[in-house]
């Protein structure tokens, strides 16, 4: 079983060249995110740009460099969902809170 | 339980030391440490948010030249390192000791230099009057240093301890006192590093550019 397991771990768990491609990718995408803020792209517009490039690029590093996209099913299973719903949970309770002060009338 | 049963569980599918996850204890352990640090930095970067949008005039101090050059030079460090970080440890499974001993050595320097960078950076804000408490720019947003000086502290604190642990881990692997596991592992620590910059770097340097 042991044998069997490093075996497994050992197989296709990527290369030089796939690591390489995905090093350019996240570099392409930080270029792309430098740009919009040279532009003075709109900010709401920005913030939502940003974000979601934000998620690509941690999506490439935790599947790639990280080696989830190897691994099985159950680990990216116990990471991935209870980070998500607890950063959802934070923004469901803060952010309209803290919108709303900033639609307070001033005295 | 009896013995038959003890017998049973131990010569299942888990054998007694493999878990249905098919990682090993190390890297269970380092992916536990990362999910509870991912929710450490999640509740920081959200108080951030929080802060930035309930305050008017939050100050929005950066230029493209030199504070996001900088910055982006930053990223680009931390992306190369983990680049040499992930052929560090393909290296160490096929057994190629020197080879990832080298990668491991530039991923540490890679380390050193992004702490230095960042260190100039504080050096260059402190001297212009930010301090956790005030800013020269607006004094109704106090904020502005705890949250700027908070976040990147604690990364760098992250980073700094990220480049000693791979500095013993690099020994140690050269002596062959340690496996290609542990090289894995702190491979996974240093990724991580480096997926917490890619939302500080947004966040607090992008979205705080002067406007025109």
């Amino acid at each position: 079983m042991h044998a069997n397991f490093a075996l497994d771990r050992n197989h296709s768990r990527g290369n030089t060249k796939l690591f390489l491609t995905v090093w350019v990718w996240l570099l392409l995408i930080t270029a792309g995110e430098i740009f919009l803020v040279h532009e003075r792209v709109e900010v709401h517009l920005m913030i939502t740009i940003l974000l979601g490039l934000s998620l690509i690029k941690s999506a490439l590093i935790m599947a790639y460099f990280m080696h989830l996209r190897f691994e099985r099913l159950g680990l990216f299973l116990m990471v991935v969902p209870v980070i998500v719903f607890c950063a959802c949970l934070m923004m469901i309770v803060f952010f309209p809170d803290s919108l709303h002060l900033t639609h307070l009338p001033q005295y | 339980m009896s013995e038959a049963e003890l017998e049973g569980i131990l010569e299942s599918p888990w054998s007694g030391g493999v878990s249905p996850l098919a990682v090993n204890s190390k890297t269970l352990g380092m992916w536990l440490l990362i999910i509870s640090d991912s929710l450490t930095f999640s509740a920081l970067l959200i108080s951030y948010a929080y802060v930035r949008l309930s305050t008017p005039n939050w100050p929005r101090p950066f230029d493209i030249w030199p504070e996001i050059a900088k910055s982006s030079v930053m990223t680009f460090v931390l992306l190369s390192s983990s680049l040499t970080m992930v052929l560090a440890a393909t290296a160490a499974r096929s057994g190629n000791v020197q080879k990832a001993v080298n990668f491991l050595l530039a991923t540490i320097t890679f380390g050193v230099a992004f702490v230095l960078i960042h260190a100039t950076e504080w050096i260059t804000l402190i001297h212009e009057g930010v301090t956790p408490w005030k800013n020269p720019w607006n004094k109704s947003a106090p904020l502005f240093g705890g949250a700027f000086f908070g976040l990147t502290g604690l990364h760098m604190l992250h980073v700094t301890i990220g480049v000693v642990y791979l500095a013993v881990i690099c020994w140690g692997f050269n002596k062959r006192k340690w496996t290609a596991e542990h090289v894995e592992v702190s491979g996974l620590y240093w990724h991580f590093v480096d997926l917490v910059w890619m939302f500080i770097f947004p966040l607090l340097y992008l979205l705080n550019v002067t406007p025109k």
